[in-house]
């Protein structure tokens, strides 16, 4: 299979942690900008998307419809602030749109919907879909006998959603081995955390029952995120699973995995003490 | 009395009328449009041979997915297939295809404007001895609320394996409404089926009939005994696309009668004469009778039975427009 020629260098990871930093700041911004929005998940899901659009997706900002392309597909459609976000630092679409999200006449919607901004390839904000879709994907893939991969992204409250459940008993039994789920864990979901409000776990042993090849990591290091995914390829009768367990709200201490945050915006005084306190970082969050 | 232009069989007001199920003529059109394009996929939900896809999977294996009990992530999955370039045709019961995964058909296929063609067999009345379950009768309404798609309810076999081949031509979402039942071939080989276009099969003045579905077999027949019994010259208008409407034919039919009744074996509230009050009441208002199902769940029976209960068969259809027309003082 040709690869895209366009592609940048891979970034080293002292780099792409500048990156995700420079995520969260542009979703604190966006989401203080829209006045409404969802900041947890964003912010959680920073290092995972840096490593997706920074390292392991073959795409090109300047094709985004190019047709061997890696496709990375958000379930959770709520957390599109980070995508439109990472897309943006990329290069599909000029920073300034970042600043309409939400707004009448944007191309930024409140959800993701497919053919408004280069770069989004499905529609989502109906929990439990756009694994189902992302799946279907996969399978045409297959059919077309074409080597790229499809990297679907869920909530971990959206697997209260029974289809999720319908498409995890679909894709080993396909053996959609073109396929990396990314779960985020962040344990949290808009009424509580998981387990009070609808148990999880056990996940991975319920997922590995379902013949997934399941990864446990640590959603905010970029080495281990990178490794699940080099290690996802290498599977080659069944799809995999990456249980990336989160903190919401990383980041910004007063976020952090605090249920409240996952449905709502900053005001000007909390963005400005999330961006100096994401400032002061300065990529280096946590890790140790 | 039949509209010669229309090429309809000459016979299917004689007792030996040929019977057909919709369903198998759709069966047969999966077929024919597979053989035209290779991008045909067809996802089936454990009713595949029941839809009569057993001629497809064994000739196209490979374009066969089973997708088990599972009509919302099937819905997913289709979408998904889309986007590749695929035509996904999803193949079950109507009453589940439309009911168990509309969220997905509204967010997964209509605001994708995704190409899947949506195919609900069992459709109305047909299924009848499954009782009220198992019959669906919103699924007119509930699709055609939906931005983008296109609604389609076959009257016999033979249009609904033309409608098969046609609705793989057109780009965009499609629900596809057909019957169970045993019921008349109407239309021929030689018929035409366009997506959007109304026929009238009995030209008339004195009142618009439209009808969609095999039920317009018992409007055909109440037409025929309308003239026979009253000289009331009833104008029949068969319009398989609910969804966008023949609004032209339509519009000038009810011109010249200046009064409208609606046949479907779907409820009243919402279907076709629902479709029908929504366009008369923006271009023309004018008296309009629905027949339908009165806003009411149904029960086990045979076909027959049922349309004779609640109100659908052809001397049902006869009275009723007989009074609508009394009440008017047309008569």
């Amino acid at each position: 299979m040709p690869t895209s020629q366009k592609k940048e260098p891979v970034l080293d990871t002292e780099k792409l942690y500048q990156v995700a930093n420079k995520l969260r700041q542009l979703v604190v911004d966006m989401l203080l900008e829209a006045g409404t929005g969802h900041t947890a998940g964003s912010l959680g899901t920073a290092e995972i998307f840096t490593a997706l659009y920074f390292h392991t997706l073959n795409i090109d900002p300047q094709n985004p419809n190019m047709k061997n392309r890696d496709r990375f597909v958000l379930s959770n459609g709520h957390i599109v602030p980070i995508w439109y976000a990472t897309l943006s630092h990329r290069g599909f679409f000029p920073e300034k749109e970042l600043w309409t999200l939400r707004k009448i006449n944007s191309k930024l919607q409140g959800h993701p919907v497919l053919g408004t901004v280069p770069g989004i390839e499905n529609t989502s904000g109906s929990l439990g879909q756009g694994f189902s879709q992302a799946i279907g994907m996969a399978l045409a893939a297959k059919m077309d006998k074409q080597n790229y991969r499809i990297y679907c992204m869920t909530g971990d409250g959206e697997l209260d959603e029974g289809q999720v459940w319908e498409a995890a008993m679909f894709a080993p039994n396909k053996k959609l081995n073109n396929i990396t789920w990314i779960i985020d864990r962040n344990n949290i979901q808009s009424d509580g955390n998981t387990e009070d409000v609808m148990p999880l776990e056990n996940l991975k042993e319920k997922l590995e029952s379902f013949n997934w090849f399941v990864i446990e990591i640590d959603g905010h290091n970029i080495a281990e995120i990178i490794s699940a995914f080099n290690m996802a390829k290498t599977i080659t009768q069944r799809p995999t699973a990456i249980i990336a367990h989160t903190i919401p709200g990383k980041g910004v201490k007063f976020m952090e995995n605090d249920f409240r945050w996952h449905g709502i915006a900053p005001n000007s005084k909390e963005a400005k003490t999330a961006l100096e306190e994401l400032k002061t970082l300065k990529g280096k969050i946590l890790y140790d | 009395m039949l509209n010669q232009k229309i090429k309809l069989d000459q016979d299917i007001f004689s007792s030996d009328v040929k019977l057909k199920a919709s369903r198998d003529g759709f069966g047969e059109g999966v077929l024919d449009a597979a053989a035209i394009n290779k991008n045909i996929i067809v996802l089936g939900a454990d009713l595949s041979y029941s839809v009569r896809l057993g001629g497809f999977m064994e000739k196209y294996p490979e374009r066969f997915i089973h997708c088990g009990i599972a009509e919302q992530n099937m819905m997913g999955i289709a979408a998904g297939l889309s986007m590749s370039g695929k035509i996904p045709f999803v193949a079950t019961h109507a009453i589940f295809t439309t009911t168990r995964n509309w969220d997905q058909i509204r967010l997964s296929v209509c605001l994708q404007n995704a190409n899947v063609k949506i195919c609900g067999s069992h459709a109305g009345l047909s299924n009848a001895p499954d009782g009220a379950n198992a019959l669906p009768l919103e699924d007119i309404a509930t699709m055609r609320v939906l931005p983008n798609m296109v609604v389609i309810n076959t009257i016999d076999s033979n249009q609904t394996q033309k409608a098969v081949v046609e609705i793989s031509k057109h780009k965009g979402p499609v629900y596809l409404r057909f019957s169970k039942a045993e019921t008349p071939l109407i239309t021929t080989r030689e018929t035409l089926f366009k997506i959007g276009k109304a026929d009238v099969f009995i030209e008339g003045k004195d009142v618009t009939i439209i009808s969609c579905g095999p039920i317009i077999y018992e409007t055909l027949l109440a037409a025929k005994h309308l003239k026979a019994k009253y000289k009331i010259e009833a104008e029949v208008i068969s319009s398989p696309t609910i969804k966008p409407l023949d609004e032209v034919t339509i519009l000038q039919s009810v011109k010249k009668t200046k009064c409208v009744v609606t046949v479907e074996e779907h409820q009243i509230n919402g279907g076709l004469g629902g479709a029908i009050a929504e366009l008369l009441s923006d271009k023309n208002p004018l008296p309009l009778l629905r027949i339908g199902i009165n806003d009411t769940f149904l029960e086990s029976g045979k076909y027959e039975e049922l349309k004779d209960k609640y109100g659908l068969s052809a001397h049902h259809i006869e009275d009723k427009v007989y009074k609508f027309l009394k009440n008017m003082e047309k008569i």
